[in-house]
């Protein structure tokens, strides 16, 4: 499809690449996360995905907002766009719709996508545009140094409301679930790498948004939000069906399972609700969803009839 | 003809053997004012470019209520045209109109109470309301005529309603086409090219809609003829070249399909949207597409992401919408991603006026970004200027990595006029995307230390993988706190600003290169700024002018031209203090946005006349602005 989408735009695909890539070809500078930070797993897990998908590190494109995990195209050495706060969807979005041929990323933190960005976030489910969407969720704005964000516990203090945070979290899942043309819609957690690896595998095999929140922790201000999770697999429900994510290797740790069919999305709207559980898995997948880049794809037009046809239409205005 | 009435009723009684009374105008100004929604814009459009088409000089001005469907017959939701035919090329929409047709007495009081009427102007007005079964309209009706009464307007009442029921049992849609009929023989127009447009203006409904529109026209052509005691001739120069008749958002939509840019992102904003409605036809007919975002912020966006993946975009707004892209584009400025973006000013702040012209976003356009972000700022002066403009905005972007903001306002957007044809030249286009590698050691920011420019990275190039930050950086794009980093990318993005500017020449003198008062503008106002220096000039003032479409970088040898002056001011739809009113001291005092920026660069005392009516500046407005404010008069 993107072969022949990219034909369609006269874009040369090199079909006899012979290149190859090993996940340190994609290292970029070294990551400046604190110790601990979960965004440390989950760039490995990406760095993971990219050599098993050997994508050519020029046809790959990262784009991030503002916080700490907004760094991530840094740390990579492909083509990244850092750019503003709470905006990452609208440039992934812009450079998808013009450069199909592109694999495209975003990565943005929950105050990025859930307070600032919240409107990109409805829209950009509902243009379900080929990409993988990470949303590395701390509960917490790090960077700027502990202020409440929209998934903060309530209750949890911060410095902006020291006192405890006064309104229940949104709720990312139940959110990207209930917009018209969600596709994908995927948890995991930084601290099960086969867990996280597998997700967001099956979120970039997936043709259209693949939303992934990844639950993350921020060992400096929400170090205690994750810990019984982290501690005790039980409280951990993993989601598993032939078409979710499967990971055998965890069998012996995450017990607690559910067979959930990731085409079920009226259960996907229900597994999202709050629980005693952390759910982990594939909510919600569904290919046949139209994708806007293909809807809006125009085949390209030479100089020459170009002229042609504006000739026709001034034509039209001729006095 | 002191009263209405006894002059509506002489006509009727009057003989018809001696025919018609011709008045010889080189120009001459008709409106055409109904409720919304009874068409005399279409009318209007109509009149205007059938005018167009037998060879007259022709501006239109569209009188827009900023509702859809304003309560009927009111003063406020007056809504129509105004076109200025000429036997030269007309440049604006002139003082008042020597012509009216009126369909209520409401919207007729509403353009009076404007100014907007000569003093002898002859007014057509619809009489179905003298007569009207509901007496509030007929008290209504009353109260204007008596208060017109002690006009010198000619008011001839003409049975609109009346005439348009023998054809069709709704008039409030046919109406319209028995003026345009009224108006063809008053101008004498071609009448088969009128019966073209109307087939034209109707080809996608029925045939018989067409046909019963074009014996609504013919009725009020036979009508007029029976009735009218008066026909207007503005002779007919051909200009000679082959024409063609649009308004300016339509030559800022072509203007971008000429330049190659491929997507337009935007927001629904008034008065830009229409932009964005033609686009939204044929764009797809040139591999372009529009992409209607979720909100401004994003359209910005997307226009970003798209120009940075490949070829150039552009976004189209309006002032609040400026507002809300300023972020983006202090990035693209920082990250030195090509974008044009378009706005089509209207009254501010906030919401201001949203269909009406004004020229107040220059220094929102100018400082609009936190930090220091040097950008391009482009001005067309007419319809024809909007197109190119575009062609040469989308250039500057990519050949300086930068933001171009386009300024129009309007006025352009919805003003029609005829202008030569353009012959296309392919290199207005946009090349293919470059894909080619990134020759080893070649950084994304490796500015040429003189010009402050550097080759343009696209993902896809191989070799050239890098992250573009909005944080302060380095040449290899890699975050930089130092302090040596931050002064130079500052000094990198502003050189380049510098380097266009010593390409450009100095702006052309209108009159004598010296005098004792120069007028300097932008914009929509150069054609009335140029009549009221030609009526100056006539009168043996030594006015001239200069128009700037360059307002950053400013055009070079502004200081040189000023000191040949007395007196400099600049003419311009925004806002300033006036000295005189109350607690406005030379101190203290506000300028115009343009007066601000000159005062600034070349340290010469510039003076401003501005006004902000919420619509277009009058020839004789700027004439009697001027006379008030030339060396040695008292103000």
């Amino acid at each position: 499809m993107i072969q022949a989408s990219c034909s369609l735009l006269g874009y040369g695909i090199d079909d006899d690449d012979d290149r190859s890539w090993r996940m340190d070809d994609y290292a970029g500078a070294i990551a400046r996360w604190c110790p601990g930070c979960g965004d440390h797993a989950i760039l490995t897990a990406v760095e993971r995905l990219l050599e098993t998908e050997q994508l050519p590190p020029e046809r790959t494109v990262f784009v991030s907002g503002i916080g700490c995990s907004s760094r991530f195209p840094h740390y990579l050495t492909t083509y990244g766009f850092h750019g503003i706060h709470g905006r990452a969807l609208p440039i992934a979005t812009g450079v998808k719709l013009r450069r199909p041929d592109l694999h495209v990323f975003v990565v943005m933190g929950d105050g990025d996508c859930c307070s600032i960005g919240a409107g990109h976030w409805i829209h950009a489910v509902r243009y379900n545009v080929n990409m993988v969407a990470l949303m590395l969720d701390n509960g917490i704005y790090g960077l700027t140094k502990n202020q409440t964000s929209p998934t903060t516990p309530q209750h949890y203090a911060s410095n902006t409301q020291p006192k405890g945070s006064f309104l229940m979290p949104l709720n990312p899942m139940s959110t990207t679930l209930g917009v018209s043309n969600a596709s994908f819609v995927a948890q995991t957690a930084d601290w099960i790498p086969a867990h996280l690896y597998a997700t967001i595998h099956a979120a970039y095999q997936h043709r259209g948004f693949s939303f992934v929140r990844v639950l993350q922790r921020c060992p400096q201000y929400t170090s205690d939000i994750f810990e019984e999770a982290v501690r005790n697999p039980k409280m951990t429900e993993m989601l598993v069906h032939p078409d979710g994510v499967e990971t055998p290797e965890l069998d012996k740790i995450y017990t607690n399972k559910r067979v959930h069919d990731p085409r079920d999305l009226d259960t996907a709207r229900h597994l999202a609700e709050p629980s005693d559980h952390v759910r982990l898995g594939i909510f919600y997948r569904n290919e046949t969803k139209e994708r806007y880049e293909e809807l809006r794809a125009q085949r390209v037009h030479t100089a020459q009839e170009r002229i042609a046809r504006l000739n026709e239409e001034f034509d039209k205005y001729a006095v | 003809m002191s009263s209405s009435a006894p002059v509506a009723t002489k006509k009727r009684n009057m003989s018809k053997q001696d025919g018609p009374v011709i008045i010889r105008r080189p120009e001459h100004t008709v409106e055409i004012v109904s409720d919304s929604g009874e068409g005399a814009q279409k009318c209007g459009q109509i009149f205007g470019m059938v005018s167009a088409r037998m060879g007259n000089g022709v501006w239109t001005v569209e009188l827009i209520p900023a509702e859809i469907q304003p309560p009927p017959r009111t003063p406020t939701g007056a809504s129509g045209n105004r076109v200025r035919i000429g036997t030269k090329p007309v440049t604006n929409w002139g003082d008042a109109a020597n012509l009216v047709v009126a369909f209520n007495e409401q919207v007729l009081l509403a353009r009076h109470q404007l100014d907007a009427l000569q003093d002898d102007a002859i007014i057509l007005l619809e009489n179905m309301w003298a007569t009207h079964d509901d007496e509030d309209i007929r008290r209504e009706w009353a109260a204007v005529m008596e208060e017109l009464s002690t006009t010198n307007y000619r008011i001839i009442e003409v049975p609109m309603e009346e005439q348009s029921l023998t054809i069709t049992d709704n008039p409030r849609k046919g109406k319209n086409m028995f003026v345009l009929g009224m108006l063809a023989w008053i101008y004498n127009r071609d009448v088969e090219i009128i019966r073209d447009m109307i087939r034209l203006q109707f080809r996608k409904k029925a045939k018989e809609v067409a046909e019963k529109n074009i014996e609504l026209m013919d009725l009020g052509y036979r009508w007029a003829g029976e009735h009218l005691d008066f026909r207007v001739e503005v002779p007919i120069e051909h200009p000679g070249v082959p024409m063609v008749v649009m308004n300016g958002n339509q030559t800022l939509a072509m203007g971008a399909i000429a330049s190659g840019m491929e997507l337009c992102a935007m927001y629904p904003i008034t008065p830009a949207t229409s932009v964005s409605h033609y686009l939204g036809e044929i764009f797809e007919d040139f591999g372009g597409i529009v992409h209607q975002a979720e909100d401004e912020i994003a359209a910005a966006g997307v226009a970003i992401g798209s120009s940075y993946a490949g070829k150039v975009a552009f976004t189209v707004t309006s002032g609040p919408g400026l507002a809300l892209k300023t972020e983006f584009i202090g990035l693209a400025t920082m990250v030195e991603v090509p974008l044009v973006v378009l706005d089509v000013q209207r009254g501010g702040p906030s919401t201001g006026l949203p269909t009406k012209v004004e020229q107040a976003d220059l220094l929102a356009a100018m400082y609009g970004q936190p930090g220091d972000a040097p950008k391009v700022i482009l001005a067309p002066a007419t319809i024809e200027e909007c197109f190119h403009t575009v062609i040469t905005a989308r250039r500057i972007a990519e050949a300086l990595r930068c933001v171009v903001i386009v300024l129009t306002d309007a006025n352009l957007a919805t003003g029609v006029q005829p202008f030569p044809r353009p012959n296309f030249d392919a290199r207005w286009q946009a090349g293919p995307i470059d894909l080619s590698p990134v020759p080893e050691g070649v950084k994304p920011y490796d500015w040429d230390p003189d010009l402050g420019l550097s080759r343009r990275f696209i993902p896809g190039q191989p070799g050239g993988m890098h992250t573009l930050t909005g944080l302060s950086h380095d040449e290899r794009s890699k975050v930089a706190y130092d302090p040596e980093s931050h002064e130079r990318g500052c000094a990198m993005r502003s050189r380049k600003i510098a380097v266009l500017q010593q390409t450009l020449k100095p702006p052309e003198i209108y009159g004598d290169p010296s005098g004792d008062l120069l007028v300097v503008a932008w914009g929509s106002t150069k054609g009335a700024i140029e009549e009221a220096v030609d009526r100056l000039r006539a009168e043996g003032h030594r006015v001239s002018s200069i128009h700037l479409r360059f307002l950053s970088p400013l055009e070079p040898g502004l200081k040189d031209i000023f000191s040949r002056f007395k007196k400099v001011i600049t003419v311009e739809i925004n806002y300033s203090d006036r000295l005189g009113e109350p607690h406005i001291t030379p101190e203290n005092r506000r300028y115009g946005q343009l007066a601000w920026l000159l005062r600034a660069s070349t340290l010469v005392d510039v003076d401003c006349w501005t006004r902000v009516p919420g619509q277009p500046l009058r020839p004789k407005g700027i004439e009697e602005g001027i006379k008030s404010m030339l060396p040695g008069r008292q103000r």
